[in-house]
């Protein structure tokens, strides 16, 4: 086995696994989901966690539930329950069409959508989506239970609000409005890789002017997020190639691109003109 | 698709595509690799974190087995040697001595009972070392006052090859115009399926070491282990089981195979070491770094008159054995004229020492990237002499054989202008320009590239000899016997590993001695069962394992008639082999091959002398070379808001000669073609500027996936060879020679109404981009220039 010695904890439910998680957090104590992002970080040993609390058999985290106004998500939903629409509606089609993008098949059979949210890579389609449509994380721990919003719960780069003896147990998405429209776009150099920039749009039509944009850009900046000049971009005009293209523009100057060894910002921000472009293209 | 246009052999099994018989194995899980070994002791090499300096330390905990230089005395340095070229000799040690000179070489060996423990030792053993700046870009070490990476090569030069025509100056003084490309290729791995593995046993029977490892070499890696080890070559036998994959990675010694036989003499025991991937991207062996100034002197009827180069080459912190740095470089400068009639050349090719992994070969060695570079000066010149890049290369190929390149080198019958032909036709080029038009006026930019290029293979002992090497590989032998059951075995020295040679060897002897493949076996990669040989690398092992595979087969065949003849009562010349007998013709007279084996075997006291006993016979063949040729084209679609490529269509016509099996054919273009639009596209190892790699997973290393790769065309021409007994040319490499400079050159195409110039391999979205980028600015300079003058 490639990764440092760890022992592994398999509690059974929420609060044995609360329990365990409080008692091995100091001890650098870390939660086991799908094990997506985690378990190749480790075998590289750029984390060497001593305690694994895998929640893979806890129960009560399994649940994708809708109460009219929500979607309620568990620890232990996998990227694949979305391949097919979860509940009816746009977010439904939102989630089938972004799930299709994440990774590579057998990545999706067992990375989860919480566990994609607490890792909070930059890149990371369901951040985007949590961003953008203004998720609540229902985190709990021994300590008892606390909500955060999506703009307050991701920190930066692989960095977010919950302590290290929280447990993200569930997401919550507000349901789209029946017409809502959508668009999503993501550019990466090959299928399936970390996207470099990415974009999820969503709006509704007010007598053929658009209203309640959101426009979200993830990939481009240490975390996904709405932008709001984008978005002024595009409420109270009609849809198109113009009002498309200035949101492009505004996204591209609002960003403060992360750069790497191959890309500069200035490339980011191309990305992020073309992925918010063409996510508004897909809306139509 | 794959059409074939065969001239027709007249031969039952040769040119057909049977089944491969090495697949049911490995399709079935049964394949045998090196890490399938159970083993007492694991290891864990001890890497360099930094790039350069002076170890003043290695520390661990106490009563660890931890190996270090300090323990290793008496083992000889890996020196590489060539006689030519100004070549300084510069050595490695099995662990580092003293300096460290890239990330990743080795400083230590921890030593456990599982791999589990090993891995967990190595991350306590601390190596303290104090730093030099290091030197990462081949230009940066050739600069005046730069560091010294070794002593013996000053200027961190390792060779120099330099050559001029005669005539070189005469023509570059009247020539029409010169048109100069400055390519750069970035840095690759060859990234086999199955990184490095090695394990080694000891025999206390005997005293005896079988070294088990992933290589494309197992003779010449008993050699070379022996000397360093100052052991008898017959204490040591090396085995290459199942190997997933070379491409040239694995024909290269590596100092930790010889680590292991160390170990496993010292310990007396069995010790294993499975290599992980980011091993393999930092610290296996990389290639095709280069920096290539090119230069076309042409008259006024684009007709190349004279070519002129300055090859930089960077090899890395070693030189490889056997092939010595000079691999690249070296080939840069013999093959750099190409398919192409030109019959004036200067070169200066250098290998150039750094503080990086060491190169070594990799599928195509310098080709694909001077081909790369030949092809973009052929398009940059068909601009402009204001001419279709498909007609320059009419007007240039080479047509009449054989023809004497400018360096000496003697091509066989090819088909250069025929292959070029070919692919025109299938494309439907004015349909295409039509289609590009009308594409650019929705904004969407097509692009078409043609890539034409010579494939030098098979080459014997003359060709290695030529670049003086001290170790000069070439010929191969094959011993060919019947047993005494009927059934047959070929031991060959080559050492295949992917290529199918057990079937296309096997369909060679069937036809020769008249038998079905499937009772032939071919035995390979054991130097205790298979003779001396080179082992498979350079498109070669077709070529010369099987001409000595024929050669073998024929004498063979002579003694199966005798043998007929004795016990038929007729006479040689009337009996024929086939299907499994032998038959006087005209008759029914016959006897089964298994009832000849059984007599050549047990009733030998009936050829009262006349025959000799058993079916066992040689082959050894050592041809001067044949040069294969193709013509590839590469359609692309380049997004100019991202900088993203995508392949539509990509076509190979290409001639190897006579073809054994056209499905193993068709699968080394496609496998060749993979790798070069890697090259081309996404695959680049990085270094920063501490020499550390930024590339060290298969996340950000991007060789292509199955989504990356478009549909291959391919067309077969087949020009019997007249240097290989065979008739069949290599094709190894091909694939991975012309796609990068077809799809670069389709991208160019693409980007033509920018008048952007992509020049660098990997032509990623971020340098596409930037590319345009400029190209918007400068325009833009201009218009606002103009304005200031209005103004």
């Amino acid at each position: 086995m490639k990764p440092a010695a760890f022992i592994r904890h398999v509690p059974k439910t929420l609060d044995e696994a609360l329990k365990v998680l409080s008692d091995v957090a100091p001890d650098d104590g870390r939660v086991l989901a799908g094990g997506q992002s985690l378990v190749p970080i480790m075998a590289f040993r750029l984390a060497k966690p001593a305690h694994l609390v895998d929640i893979n058999e806890v129960e009560g985290l399994q649940h994708i539930a809708c109460d009219g106004k929500t979607l309620s998500i568990g620890a232990r939903v996998r990227h694949a329950a979305f391949h097919k629409p979860v509940v009816d509606g746009p977010l439904g089609a939102l989630l089938s069409y972004v799930a299709r993008h994440i990774a590579h098949y057998p990545i999706r059979m067992r990375g989860t959508f919480c566990g994609s949210l607490a890792h909070a890579d930059p890149s990371s389609e369901w951040c985007l989506v949590s961003a953008t449509l203004g998720a609540t994380m229902v985190v709990k721990s021994t300590r008892g239970e606390r909500r955060i919003a999506a703009a307050d719960f991701f920190e930066g780069i692989m960095s977010t609000a919950l302590a290290e003896d929280e447990l993200l147990a569930e997401v919550r998405l507000p349901l789209l409005a029946a017409d809502t429209k959508f668009g999503f776009y993501e550019f990466s150099r090959r299928a399936g890789d970390f996207a470099m920039a990415s974009s999820l749009v969503t709006y509704r039509l007010a007598g053929g002017k658009i209203a309640d944009a959101r426009v979200g850009v993830g990939g481009a900046e240490p975390s996904p997020r709405r932008i709001a000049e984008a978005e002024a971009a595009l409420n109270g005009n009609a849809p198109g190639e113009d009002h498309f293209r200035a949101a492009a523009a505004a996204a591209a100057d609002a960003v403060e691109p992360l750069e790497d060894h191959q890309t500069t910002g200035e490339y980011r921000r191309d990305l992020v003109r073309a992925v918010v472009h063409r996510a508004l293209e897909h809306s139509i | 698709m794959s059409t074939h246009e065969t001239k027709g052999s007249g031969l039952k099994w040769v040119g057909r595509a049977i089944r491969r018989l090495e697949d049911p194995a490995l399709v079935t899980g049964q394949g045998r690799f090196t890490a399938d070994l159970p083993a007492t002791h694991w290891v864990r090499f001890v890497r360099s974190p930094v790039a350069a300096g002076t170890i003043k330390s290695v520390s661990f905990p106490d009563g660890a087995r931890v190996i270090t230089a300090a323990d290793l005395t008496g083992v000889k340095k890996i020196t590489p040697m060539l006689h030519k070229f100004s070549y300084r000799p510069v050595g490695q040690s099995i662990l580092a001595d003293g300096q460290v000179r890239y990330v990743g070489e080795p400083v230590a060996i921890a030593v456990a009972s599982s791999e589990e423990d090993a891995e967990d030792l190595a991350d306590l053993v601390e190596a303290d070392i104090d730093e030099t700046p290091p030197l990462v870009d081949a230009r940066a070490a050739l600069a005046d006052g730069a560091p010294q990476i070794h002593a013996e090569a000053p200027g961190n030069v390792i060779l120099e090859g330099k050559v001029q025509t005669p005539g070189f100056d005469s023509v570059w003084d009247r020539a029409a115009k010169i048109v100069a490309i400055e390519a750069r290729s970035h840095r690759q791995n060859a990234t086999p399926m199955e990184a490095r593995a090695g394990h080694a046993s000891y025999d206390p029977s005997t005293g005896r070491i079988t070294l088990t490892c992933t290589t494309q070499m197992p003779h010449l890696m008993r050699t070379a282990i022996a000397d360093l080890l100052g052991m008898r070559e017959s204490d040591l036998r090396v085995i290459a089981p199942d190997v997933g994959g070379g491409f040239g990675q694995k024909m290269s010694l590596c100092a930790e195979y010889v680590a292991l036989v160390w170990l496993a003499r010292k310990l007396k025991s069995s010790v294993a070491w499975t290599e992980d991937r980011r091993e393999n991207l930092i610290a296996s062996f990389h290639s095709r770094d280069q920096y290539i100034s090119l230069e076309g002197a042409f008259d006024q009827d684009s007709k190349l008159l004279a070519l002129r180069a300055d090859v930089v080459s960077n090899v890395g912190a070693y030189s490889c054995f056997p092939t010595t740095s000079g691999v690249e470089p070296l080939m840069a400068m013999a093959e750099m004229p190409g398919p192409y009639d030109v019959q004036q050349y200067q070169c200066l090719a250098r290998g150039v020492l750094t503080n990086t992994c060491t190169m070594a070969a990799y599928r195509g060695v310098s080709r694909p990237v001077i081909t790369f570079t030949l092809e973009r000066l052929m398009d940059k010149a068909a601009t402009a002499f204001g001419i279709d890049p498909i007609d320059i290369r009419r007007r240039n190929l080479i047509g009449t054989f054989p023809y004497t390149s400018a360096m000496g080198l003697v091509y066989d019958e090819a088909t250069y202008k025929e292959t070029l032909e070919m692919a025109v036709a299938a494309i439907d080029v004015p349909a295409f320009r039509a289609r590009q038009q009308a594409a650019r006026a929705r904004g969407q930019y097509l692009g078409i590239g043609f890539a034409t290029f010579s494939e030098r293979t098979g080459y014997g002992s003359p060709a290695f000899a030529a670049r003086g090497m001290a170790i000069t590989p070439g010929w191969e032998t094959v011993h060919l016997t019947v047993d005494p059951s009927g059934f047959v075995e070929a031991r060959i020295g080559s050492s295949p590993h992917g290529q199918g040679l057990r079937t296309t060897l096997a369909q060679i002897i069937a036809d020769e001695i008249g038998v079905a493949p499937d009772i032939i076996k071919v035995i390979h990669g054991d130097t205790d069962t298979a003779p001396y040989g080179w082992g498979t690398f350079a498109s070669r092992s077709l070529v010369i394992s099987g001409g000595a595979t024929l050669l073998a087969a024929r004498k063979v065949r002579a003694k199966l008639l005798k043998i007929a003849s004795h016990m038929l009562e007729a006479a040689p010349e009337d009996i024929v082999l086939e299907n499994g007998s032998a038959k006087v013709a005209g008759t029914d007279r016959t006897v089964t091959i298994a009832a000849m084996a059984r007599e050549a075997y047990t009733q030998t006291h009936r050829f009262k002398g006349e025959i000799e006993p058993g079916l066992t016979e040689s082959g050894t063949y050592d041809p001067p070379g044949t040069f294969s040729n193709a013509c590839h084209v590469a359609i692309v679609a380049v997004d100019i808001e991202t900088g993203f490529v995508r392949i539509e269509r990509f076509l190979v016509a290409e001639d190897a000669g006579r073809i054994i099996n056209p499905m193993i054919a068709d699968g080394q273009v496609h496998g060749g073609v993979a790798q070069g639009i890697g090259n081309a596209l996404l695959e680049e190892i990085v270094y920063d500027e501490s020499g550390g790699i930024l590339t060290a997973n298969l996340a950000d290393y991007m060789p292509p996936t199955a989504h990356e790769m478009p549909p291959i065309e391919l067309h077969h021409l087949e020009t019997p060879s007249t240097q290989s007994i065979t008739k069949a040319k290599g094709l190894g490499e091909g694939g991975s020679i012309g796609a990068p400079a077809a799809v670069v050159n389709a991208i160019n195409d693409a980007l033509a109404p920018f008048n952007v110039q992509i020049d660098e391999i990997p032509a990623t979205p971020q340098r596409i981009r930037a590319a345009l980028r400029d190209a918007t600015n400068s325009a833009r300079s201009r218009e606002s220039g103009n304005l200031g003058a209005t103004l």
